[in-house]
């Protein structure tokens, strides 16, 4: 046991962790921390330029690694400018650490300089939140922490840290157990259940999979696989599914929901068995749930119990970790004869793929084809939230879990580019693009200095609409092309002048053929952001489409 | 439907405001909440009467249990249990109605635990229902204050024979 200050046991128990980067903002409350950091060549710290940029790249070095994500802020305004990031983070179920500073514990409550509430605003954002009160429980609270995050279900967990408490002298040891009374993930589903499932699978003419963001948390990619392989069950994913099932395989579907298939949503709407594996039929998914795959029974397997029954009743749950749940459930379920039902399928396949007309306006679905083309689809795409995000899930097929980033169930416009850069970070042989609109890559795009200064290897596509473009695809839609509050091209920077000034590469492309040589260009530079300005069809829209609250008999096409 | 829910939690800052904050962003209805320490000091027990449909009442306690400073949640209205409320009841009086008012408070088998000239204030134990008939019958004479606690409530135990 040795005397070290509150700051040091932090930078310690991070170490403890394997934590080797930080994402953060320093500021008043949290100087001790980084007088530690300064001693600690074992962490790298990277500097970004606001407080919701380092919380995305937090999550998008978590979603690539699979390691919990650290962030450092200081009090007030650098711990609510974490907010929207936090819940991000808790609506996809990302692991997280997030220490904020504190105004010294005499001085909480006294509306002091740069005091909030940090635990008060967080506590429905986070899956769990602490003050820490007594320094002496640092190496608890964050051992607590880092098993909390990246346990059972993820999620954020924050500590708010008083400046006082960093300061003052403990005696550390760092914990060797950890027991939290209140808390048991179930990891093992109950085997009579896993034995019925496979006996409806079994028995099922129409079956499909519809499998979610849960698989690759769980790292059951390879189980899945193994499972649709053995019983040539169809795979259709949600948008943070894509990637466990490779999208080139046969039976894969393609994503479901509002901007889904039509394939996949028809097989659905006719399936006798569907299948839910980690993903919590959310509003996007079903749309009408009344109408929802009416005539279906339901399985769901997910490790978090709340999320079962909570939209559509499920006549067979199993509560617990989908890798170790398909692990066992593989071995009892035979193959199937699908032959019948999947001919159905692609017939709809033939009669309804996806397309879009080609011409010499650049046209977004065409640069997602040849990025795709250009990667081998080997690289990490992320996306922020908007027509360009539909077009990335369906256009770009990936193959692998872990290489899509995407803003699912907050869908928070300026997550990808901050989330490119995390994945960056943590993924430093792997080339990352991030494909943004021109409106949500404004929303982050300070963090240009971030990726600069780091010397990143990312290429940031902007498919450039001039418009916010997922609003006037509703306002053209529904609202008799009344376009209110939604043009953009009348003020947008000079993207490619932009770039050049934080010390990035800008390129631009005005006509399809220039899309080639784009790509090309900024596949050769390397350890250096490049930014790709593509002018795109203004008014493209994103098909298929479910109107919200509709149902799959109302899908609109071309 | 009317359910009694009793929460067994860490007795730490900030549960309460967790439970509370739960009920209010998933839209559950909150009819009633009391807690107080146990025989154990490091738990405090919650007791929660809320009403919904089974589908509501199922994510009600998941979503409690999904707390990590939730240790048990027990819905005890699956169960024979006793409940009990206590309220404390200000009513106005005077020469004449005192005694009336005493009478019904006999019946009640409540308490005057106060009197002044023109008050008594009554202290009454029961299940929430007893508690509210005496109310109502007490309003004509004029009701002050109340103050009432909310259910608690605990499994009743049987002994094996």
């Amino acid at each position: 046991m040795s005397k070290i200050i509150g700051a040091q046991a932090i930078i310690n128990s991070l170490i403890n962790e394997g934590v080797d980067v930080i994402f953060g903002i320093p500021g008043g409350t949290v100087i001790p921390l980084f007088d530690v950091i300064y001693d600690t060549p074992e962490i790298k710290f990277i500097l970004c330029r606001h407080e919701q940029g380092a919380v995305h790249m937090a999550d998008g070095y978590a979603r690539t690694t699979g390691k919990a994500g650290v962030v450092i802020v200081t009090s007030g305004p650098g711990a609510t400018n974490t907010v929207t990031g936090i819940l991000n983070a808790y609506m996809d179920s990302i692991p997280m650490v997030i220490f904020t500073g504190q105004v010294a514990l005499p001085q909480i409550g006294n509306d002091s300089f740069q005091e909030a509430d940090t635990v008060g605003i967080t506590r429905p954002i986070t899956k769990h939140n602490y003050l820490v009160t007594d320094a002496n429980d640092l190496p608890r609270i964050v051992k607590e922490a880092f098993h909390i995050t990246s346990t059972g279900r993820p999620g954020p967990v924050l500590i708010d840290i008083p400046f006082d408490i960093q300061r003052l002298e403990i005696d550390y040891e760092c914990p060797k157990n950890i027991s939290i009374r209140g808390y048991n993930p179930k990891y093992e589903g109950h085997p009579q259940q896993i034995e019925r499932v496979a006996n409806v699978i079994t028995k099922s003419k129409r079956p499909v999979i519809y499998s979610g963001g849960g698989v690759i948390l769980s790292n059951a990619s390879e189980e899945l696989r193994e499972l649709v392989r053995k019983s040539q069950i169809p795979v259709t994913s949600t948008l943070l599914g894509l990637g466990a099932f490779p999208e080139t395989d046969t039976l894969s579907l393609g994503m479901l929901g509002m901007h889904g298939t039509w394939y996949s949503n028809k097989a659905v709407q006719e399936c006798d068995l569907l299948i839910c594996i980690g993903a919590r039929f959310d509003n996007r998914i079903t749309g009408n749930v009344q109408k929802f795959s009416p005539n279906s029974i339901k399985i769901h397997i997910d490790i978090d119990p709340t999320n079962i029954g909570k939209v559509v009743e499920t006549k067979y749950p199993i509560v617990g970790d989908i890798k170790r749940v398909l692990k066992k459930l593989i071995p009892k379920v035979s193959k199937l004869d699908t032959k019948s039902w999947l001919k159905t399928i692609y017939g709809w396949k033939m009669e309804h793929p996806l397309k879009y007309e080609h011409n010499d306006v650049i046209k977004p679905q065409y640069v997602i084809e040849k990025i795709y083309e250009f990667t081998k689809g080997d690289a990490i795409i992320s996306t922020s939230v908007g027509q360009h995000q539909m077009w990335v899930a369906q256009y770009y097929k990936f193959t692998k879990p872990r290489t899509l980033l995407s803003s699912g169930g907050l869908g928070t416009m300026g997550y990808g580019f901050p989330a490119a850069i995390g994945a960056a970070v943590g993924n430093p042989d792997k080339v990352v693009f991030s494909i943004s609109g021109d409106g949500s890559f404004q929303m982050n795009l300070q963090e240009l200095a971030t990726a600069v200064r780091s010397g990143l290897n990312v290429k940031v596509c902007i498919m450039n609409n001039g418009y916010l473009g997922m609003v006037r695809q509703w306002q053209d839609l529904f609202y008799n092309k009344r376009y209110s509050g939604v043009e953009l091209k009348d003020c947008n920077p000079d993207f490619v002048k932009l770039a050049e000034s934080y010390g990035a590469v800008g390129l631009r492309a005005e006509n399809t053929s220039d899309v080639d040589e784009v790509l090309k260009k900024a596949m050769e530079i390397n350890n250096i952001p490049v930014l790709i300005d593509f002018k795109i069809e203004e008014e493209e829209n994103v098909y298929p489409m479910i109107p919200a609250g509709r149902s799959m008999d109302e899908i609109m096409d071309r | 439907m009317r359910h009694t829910i009793s929460i067994l939690v860490e007795n730490k800052s900030g549960v309460f405001t967790r439970i509370g904050g739960l009920f209010s962003a998933r839209g559950f209805n909150l009819d009633g909440i009391s807690v107080g320490p146990t025989e154990d000091n490091s738990v405090s027990r919650l007791t929660i009467v809320t009403h919904g449909n089974d589908k509501i009442i199922e994510q009600v306690n998941k979503q409690l249990n999904k707390l990590i400073e939730v240790i048990k949640v027990i819905d005890l209205t699956l169960e024979d249990h006793v409940e009990r409320e206590l309220a404390l009841i200000k009513v106005s009086c005077n020469s004449e109605t005192r005694s009336e008012i005493m009478q019904i408070v006999n019946i009640f088998r409540a308490n005057i635990v106060d009197i002044s000239a023109r008050t008594l204030t009554i202290e009454v134990t029961g299940i929430v229902d007893k508690v509210q008939a005496l109310i109502n019958l007490l309003r004509h004479f004029g009701i002050r204050e109340v103050a009432r606690t909310g259910a608690i409530a605990l499994k009743r135990e049987y002994e094996r024979t």
